[in-house]
C-alpha cells in the first residue's frame, strides 16, 4: 500500500506504568496480586454524570445503555481510596518529580500548575467512575523528529479479570501518558518512534517492566478516512501491523461506501418481529429466542459480509455495535444459510421483509427489549457506512485487527478534580532534576570504555540489571566477569530453581570480588552463590564451597594425579596438559583458579619428561 | 528551562471574567484556551482537550469574549396517577454541584434539579419540593430544625404521602432526632444524603434517592434515615430517626442503627420495601407538632484530667448532657461542679462514650456520687440524641419532676427498655 498516497497521519499514546513506591492519590504500594489472594469484594452500578457544560458524554451514555453491576476484588495491599469511598491523598510526590524528569528528557515545558481532572470513564475500570488525570508538560521533540504533544501523569485503571469483574490492586498505580504529534505516515515509523520512547522512559530505570506495563494506543486516519483511536497494543512488534491492517480497514470501509452509494444503498427504519418465521427452525439460538427482530439494509447484499480487515468484516462492526445492547450478537442473510438457518427460511425471511437480490437482512435474537435497541444500533451503524468511517475508540484483537469499543470521547468527558490541590511546580525544582543517561548511550559507553562486545552490552544496557552491573564495575569488577555472572550465571542458576532473589547486592559484589583478588576461582562462582541464595552468609559459603587451597597442596593433588597416568604422560608428552587438566580441576572442584592450576601442571608435567 | 508563557499583555486577573477565550504562547507554539479561575496567583485555563493548566497571568492575551452557557434545566414530567411525596431540600451532597470557579463541592441545586439528577424518582411518586436551606449541614442550627419540623408538618397536613429530607451527612443523625421529637408523625419522613458528591459517575446519591421515595411511599409511619446498608450498591437500611448515628467519614454506609436492628431494608434496584415488627406503621390520624426547643442546651464530651473549671462554661445553660466514660462515668474531682449547676436549676443527662449499651450509674462510687449530685442516666440514648432530646423536652416544660420523667421514658423509640442482645 502507498501510505504516502492514502495521506497515513498516525499518532501514538505511549502509557508507561511508573515504579514508585506508593500509587498516585493513596499511600498503598503498587505491586499486583494473584487474584486468589483477595481478601474483599464488592459491586456498584456507575451512571454518566453531567459536565461542568452540561452535557452527557457520548461514549459514556453509549456505555450507559446497559445497567451492569460492577464487581470489584480488593487485597490487603488496596484502601479505601481504591473502593471509592475515601478521598484521593495528594498526588504523590515521587511520580511527579518522575514524570518531570521524563519531560525534561524530551525537551517538555512544565506546566507551571498543575491541575488533576477526573476523566469521565464508566466502563468498569475505575470505581470512582472516572480517572484521574493531569497535564504536567508540553510541547517537545525527540531526536527522530516526531513531536511530543503532552506528558500527562494518571492513574492506572483497574484490570479486568473477566466480564464486569475488575481487580484493584492495579487501580492508582501511576503511569504517563505520552502523546505525540500524528506525524508518522508510515507503520514502520510508528513503530519506530514507539521504541524509542519505550527505551526513554526505561533509561530512568525507575518503570515497571514486563507485559501490560506499557500500552500503546494508536491514533490512525487516512485522507478520506476518520480518527480512529486503538487502544491497548501491548506488543510493540504488532504496531506496525495494526496500522496497517487499519489503513486497509479505513480503505475497505470508504470502498463499500462507494459501491453502496453507486446502488443507492438505503436502511429501512422499519424493525420487523419475525419470532414466528422461526418457530421450527433448527438453529438452537433462533428456536430459543423469545423474541427475533430483522431489519433490512437495502443495497447491501454483499457488503454486509465482506472482509475489511483479516477476520473482520462489515458485519463484525455491526455486531460491535449491536452488543452494546446487551445482546450475543446478530445473523445476516449474507452468512446465510448457516448455523442451522436453511435456504428456505432466508426466502421466507426476505419475502416478509420485502428483500430483494440486493438486499442484507439482519437478525437479532433476545428478549424484546434487547433486540430492539440491537436492531437500531444495527441501522445507526449502517447508516454510517453510507458516509464512510466513523470516528471510534477501538480495540485490538490478537494478530492487530481491531473491534468497535465506543465512540471518540469529546471533551465534555473531562471535569477538575475538587478533592486535589493544585501542585506548583517551580522553575528551579525541575532545573535540579537530574536527567538520566538514555540506554543506547549506555550501551555506547559499555562498548566504547568497557569493550564489551556490542550483543551483550546491548542486552546488559536493556536488563532490569543494569544498575548492578554498574555498581558492581564501578567497585572493580572487569566488566565481562561481571557481565557473564550477571546475566548468564545467575539467570542460569534461578532457571535451575536457585532463589536467587534473596541473594544480597552486596554478597554478590563481596564474591566476584574475592575472584578478582584471586582467592576465589571463578569457577566456584555459581556454587558460592547456590549457598548464598540457601541463606548461608558470605565466609560461611566460601569457606564450605571453595576453601582456600595453598600451592603445595595443590601441587600434591597434581602429583597424585600424575603418578597413575605416568606412561600416558609419557606418550604424549605437553599434549597430555588437556585431559590431564579436566582430571584435576574435578579434583580442587573450584578451590583454585583453572589458570593457576594450568600453570602448575605444565610445570609439573615438564619436570617428568 | 524558561518560563512556560512569554509575556503577552493581560495584566490583571481581573480583568479577566470566566469563560474567556484567551491564547497564551507556551514553550513556543501558541496555546488557546478558555479562562477558568485564578488560583493562588495563577492563571487556571481549560485547554481544548478538556484538561486544565495554571499559568502566569501576565503571559495571557485576550481573544474573545466567551459564551455564556446556557443554564441546564432538567425537565421532569409529573405523573398524576402517582402517589405525592414532598422533598424538602436542605443541602448536602446529595443534591451538591462542583463550583467550577473555587473547584469546591458546593450545595445549590433547587428541589426540582434533584428530579433531574436522580433519573427514576419520577416513576416512583409526584412530587412538590421546597429548598428550605442551603447549607452545609455543619451549619446546622437550631432554627432551622424548628422550620424543618415546621415544612414536614405542613406538607403531611397538606395530604402527602411521605416527606423526603435531603440532608448532609455530617448532623443529618442530629436533624433526624430533632424532628423526630418535635412531630408525631403518621406518615414516612425520610432523611437521605450521600457519602460520594453527586458529581461522580459513582455516586451514592441515586440509589439512597431512589431507595428513599420507596421508603417515603411505604407502609412505615416514622422519622426515618435511609442509607447504603454496605459498601455494595444492594440495599439501603432503613434507621430510626433516633437511634442512628454517622460511625465513618467517608464510607457509604457510614449510618449505623444503635441499640437494635435497622427498622428495614430497600433492596435495590428492585426498591422492594421490608419492615421489622418494631417499625411504627403508617396511620390514618393528623400530625401532631410540637416544635418549640430550648437552645440553651450544651454537650460535654468527658476525657481524664479535663480541667472541672470547665463547666463554668455551662452555668448559663439550662440542660447539658455529658458524654462519659463507660457505664457513665467522668472523674470524681468534676463532682462538685455538677452539684453546683443541678443546685442551680440545670438537667445534667449522663449518657456513654461507648454508644453501645446502657448507662449505669449504681455500680461504681463515681457513679453513685454523680447521682446524688442529680445527674439523670441517660439510659441507651446515644449522646447526640440526649442532647437533641434534652432541648426539646426542656421547650416543652419547666417542671423538674416532669423533665425527669420525660427524660427517663423512651418517647420516639430513643432507647427500649431492654437492652437488645443479638445485634
Amino acid at each position: 500500500m502507498d501510505y504516502e498516497e492514502l495521506g497515513l497521519k498516525a499518532g501514538i499514546e505511549i502509557h508507561q506504568q511508573l515504579d514508585t513506591r506508593e500509587k498516585l492519590f493513596c499511600h498503598c504500594p503498587t505491586v499486583l496480586r494473584d487474584v486468589e489472594e483477595r481478601n474483599g469484594e464488592f459491586f456498584r452500578y456507575l451512571r454518566a454524570t453531567v459536565s461542568e457544560m452540561g452535557e452527557i458524554d457520548r461514549a459514556a451514555r453509549e456505555e450507559m445503555m446497559v445497567m451492569r453491576p460492577f464487581t470489584y476484588y480488593a487485597y490487603d495491599t488496596t484502601c479505601l481510596v481504591e473502593n471509592d469511598e475515601e478521598p484521593p491523598a495528594p498526588l504523590n510526590p515521587e511520580a511527579l518529580e518522575l514524570a518531570l524528569t521524563m519531560a525534561r528528557m524530551m525537551g517538555m515545558t512544565p506546566v507551571e500548575q498543575v491541575h488533576v481532572m477526573r476523566k469521565l470513564v464508566i466502563d468498569g475500570s475505575n470505581t470512582s467512575g472516572f480517572q484521574r488525570t493531569a497535564l504536567v508538560a508540553l510541547n517537545g521533540m525527540l531526536p527522530l523528529g516526531a513531536r511530543i504533544e503532552s506528558l500527562c501523569l494518571e492513574e492506572e485503571a483497574a484490570q479486568r479479570v473477566e466480564g464486569v469483574t475488575f481487580s484493584l490492586d492495579r487501580l492508582g498505580i501511576p503511569l504517563v501518558e505520552i502523546t505525540t504529534a500524528p506525524d508518522m505516515h508510515t507503520p514502520e515509523q510508528v513503530q519506530e518512534v514507539a521504541a524509542y520512547i519505550g527505551m526513554l522512559l526505561r533509561s530512568t530505570g525507575r518503570v515497571k517492566r514486563g507485559l501490560g506495563t506499557i500500552r500503546q494506543d494508536v491514533n490512525i486516519s487516512i485522507r478520506e478516512g476518520a480518527r480512529v483511536e486503538i487502544k491497548g497494543v501491548q506488543d510493540l512488534a504488532l504496531i506496525d501491523e495494526v496500522v496497517r491492517r487499519e489503513a486497509s480497514r479505513q480503505v475497505n470501509l470508504i470502498g463499500i461506501r462507494d459501491e453502496l452509494l453507486a446502488r443507492n444503498a438505503s436502511i429501512d427504519e422499519l424493525t420487523h418481529d419475525v419470532t414466528a418465521l422461526f418457530s421450527e427452525t433448527g438453529s438452537a439460538i433462533l428456536k430459543r429466542a423469545k423474541y427475533i427482530g430483522a431489519v433490512c439494509l437495502r443495497g447491501f447484499a454483499g457488503c454486509v459480509g465482506r472482509e475489511i480487515q483479516p477476520g473482520r468484516r462489515l458485519g463484525s462492526e455491526l455486531s460491535d455495535y449491536a452488543k452494546k445492547c446487551g445482546v450475543g450478537g446478530l445473523f445476516h442473510t449474507d452468512e446465510l444459510p448457516a448455523y442451522g438457518v436453511t435456504q428456505e427460511e432466508v426466502e421466507t425471511l426476505k419475502s416478509a421483509l420485502g428483500a430483494g437480490e440486493e438486499d442484507c437482512v439482519i437478525l437479532v435474537a433476545d428478549a424484546k427489549k434487547k433486540a430492539v435497541c440491537a436492531i437500531g444500533q444495527v441501522q445507526r451503524r449502517a447508516a454510517i457506512a453510507l458516509e464512510g468511517v466513523p470516528e471510534e475508540t477501538r480495540k485490538m484483537l490478537e494478530e492487530g485487527s481491531t473491534a468497535y469499543m465506543r465512540p471518540l470521547p469529546g471533551a465534555a468527558r473531562m471535569y477538575p478534580e475538587t478533592d486535589v490541590l493544585p501542585e506548583t511546580v517551580s522553575s528551579s525544582y525541575v532545573a535540579a532534576l537530574e536527567v538520566p543517561e538514555l540506554l543506547t548511550e549506555k550501551e555506547d559507553r559499555f562498548i566504547r570504555e568497557m569493550d564489551l562486545d556490542p550483543a551483550l552490552a546491548r542486552q546488559l544496557a536493556y536488563s532490569a540489571q543494569v544498575g548492578l552491573f554498574e555498581e558492581v564495575v564501578r567497585a572493580g569488577v572487569r566488566p565481562n566477569l561481571a557481565a557473564r555472572t550477571i546475566l548468564a550465571t545467575l539467570r542460569e542458576l534461578s532457571r535451575d530453581g536457585v532463589p536467587v532473589e534473596a541473594i544480597g547486592e552486596e554478597d554478590l559484589l563481596g564474591v566476584l570480588l574475592e575472584v578478582e583478588r584471586g582467592a576465589v576461582a571463578k569457577e566456584a562462582i555459581p556454587d558460592i552463590l547456590r549457598a548464598l541464595a540457601g541463606g548461608m552468609d558470605m565466609p560461611s559459603a566460601v569457606q564450605s564451597v571453595a576453601p582456600g587451597i595453598s600451592d603445595e597442596e595443590l601441587t600434591g593433588i597434581i602429583r597424585a594425579v600424575l603418578s597413575e597416568r605416568v606412561d600416558f604422560v609419557k606418550e604424549q608428552g605437553m599434549r597430555s596438559v588437556g585431559p590431564v587438566m579436566g582430571v584435576v580441576m574435578q579434583e580442587v572442584r573450584g578451590r583454585a583458579d583453572g589458570k593457576k592450576i594450568s600453570d602448575l601442571l605444565k610445570k609439573e608435567i615438564q619436570a617428568m619428561l | 528551562m524558561r518560563n512556560a508563557c512569554t509575556r503577552a499583555g493581560v495584566d490583571s486577573i481581573t480583568q479577566l471574567a470566566p469563560g474567556t477565550r484567551v491564547s497564551c504562547t507556551f514553550a513556543g507554539a501558541p496555546t488557546e484556551g478558555t479562562y477558568i479561575t485564578d488560583r493562588d496567583g495563577k492563571a487556571v485555563i481549560k485547554l481544548d482537550n478538556g484538561y486544565n493548566i495554571g499559568v502566569e497571568p501576565a503571559s495571557l492575551a485576550f481573544l474573545s469574549k466567551g459564551e455564556p452557557s446556557p443554564p441546564f434545566r432538567a425537565d421532569v414530567a409529573q405523573n398524576p396517577q402517582l402517589p405525592e411525596l414532598s422533598i424538602i431540600s436542605t443541602g448536602g451532597t446529595i443534591a451538591s454541584r462542583v463550583d467550577y470557579r473555587t473547584g469546591a463541592v458546593t450545595s445549590q441545586f433547587t428541589a426540582e434539579d434533584i428530579l433531574g439528577a436522580i433519573p427514576g424518582l419520577a416513576d416512583i411518586a409526584r412530587f412538590r419540593a421546597e429548598v428550605l436551606a442551603s447549607i452545609l449541614s455543619e451549619n446546622m442550627t437550631a432554627g432551622i430544625w424548628k422550620d424543618l419540623a415546621r415544612a414536614v408538618y405542613r406538607d403531611i397536613r397538606n395530604g402527602v404521602e411521605g416527606v423526603i429530607v435531603t440532608h448532609g451527612t455530617d448532623t443529618m443523625a442530629y436533624s433526624a432526632a430533632a424532628v423526630s421529637f418535635m412531630l408525631e408523625t403518621p406518615v414516612p419522613v425520610i432523611f437521605v444524603g450521600s457519602q460520594r458528591s453527586a458529581d461522580r459517575p459513582s455516586s451514592d446519591n441515586v440509589m439512597n434517592g431512589l431507595c428513599s421515595a420507596a421508603a417515603a411511599t411505604s407502609d412505615l409511619g416514622e422519622v426515618a434515615m435511609v442509607m447504603h446498608a454496605s459498601t455494595n450498591d444492594d440495599a439501603c437500611a432503613i434507621h430510626r430517626g433516633t437511634r442512628v448515628r454517622k460511625m465513618h467519614t467517608s464510607r457509604r454506609d457510614a449510618f449505623r442503627s444503635f441499640g437494635m436492628a435497622p427498622l428495614g431494608t430497600v433492596q435495590y434496584p428492585s426498591l422492594d420495601v421490608s419492615l421489622s415488627g418494631e417499625a411504627k406503621r403508617r396511620r390514618d390520624d393528623e400530625p401532631v407538632l410540637h416544635g418549640t426547643l430550648e437552645e440553651k442546651v450544651g454537650l460535654l464530651t468527658f476525657y481524664p484530667g479535663m480541667d472541672p473549671a470547665l463547666l463554668f462554661a455551662y452555668e448559663r445553660c439550662r440542660g447539658l448532657v455529658i458524654s462519659g466514660t463507660g457505664l457513665g462515668h467522668i472523674s470524681a474531682e468534676m463532682i462538685a461542679g455538677i452539684r453546683r449547676l443541678t443546685d442551680a436549676g440545670t438537667t445534667v443527662v449522663m449518657t456513654s462514650q461507648c454508644l453501645n449499651g446502657r448507662v449505669c450509674d449504681r455500680v461504681y462510687d463515681t457513679g453513685r456520687d454523680l447521682l446524688a449530685a442529680g445527674i439523670i442516666e441517660g439510659e441507651e440514648m446515644l449522646p447526640e440524641v440526649a442532647y437533641v432530646k434534652l432541648m426539646w423536652v426542656l421547650g416543652q416544660t419547666d417542671d423538674t419532676e416532669e423533665i425527669r420523667r420525660m427524660m427517663e421514658t423512651p418517647l420516639r423509640g430513643e432507647f427500649g427498655r431492654c437492652s437488645a442482645h443479638g445485634l
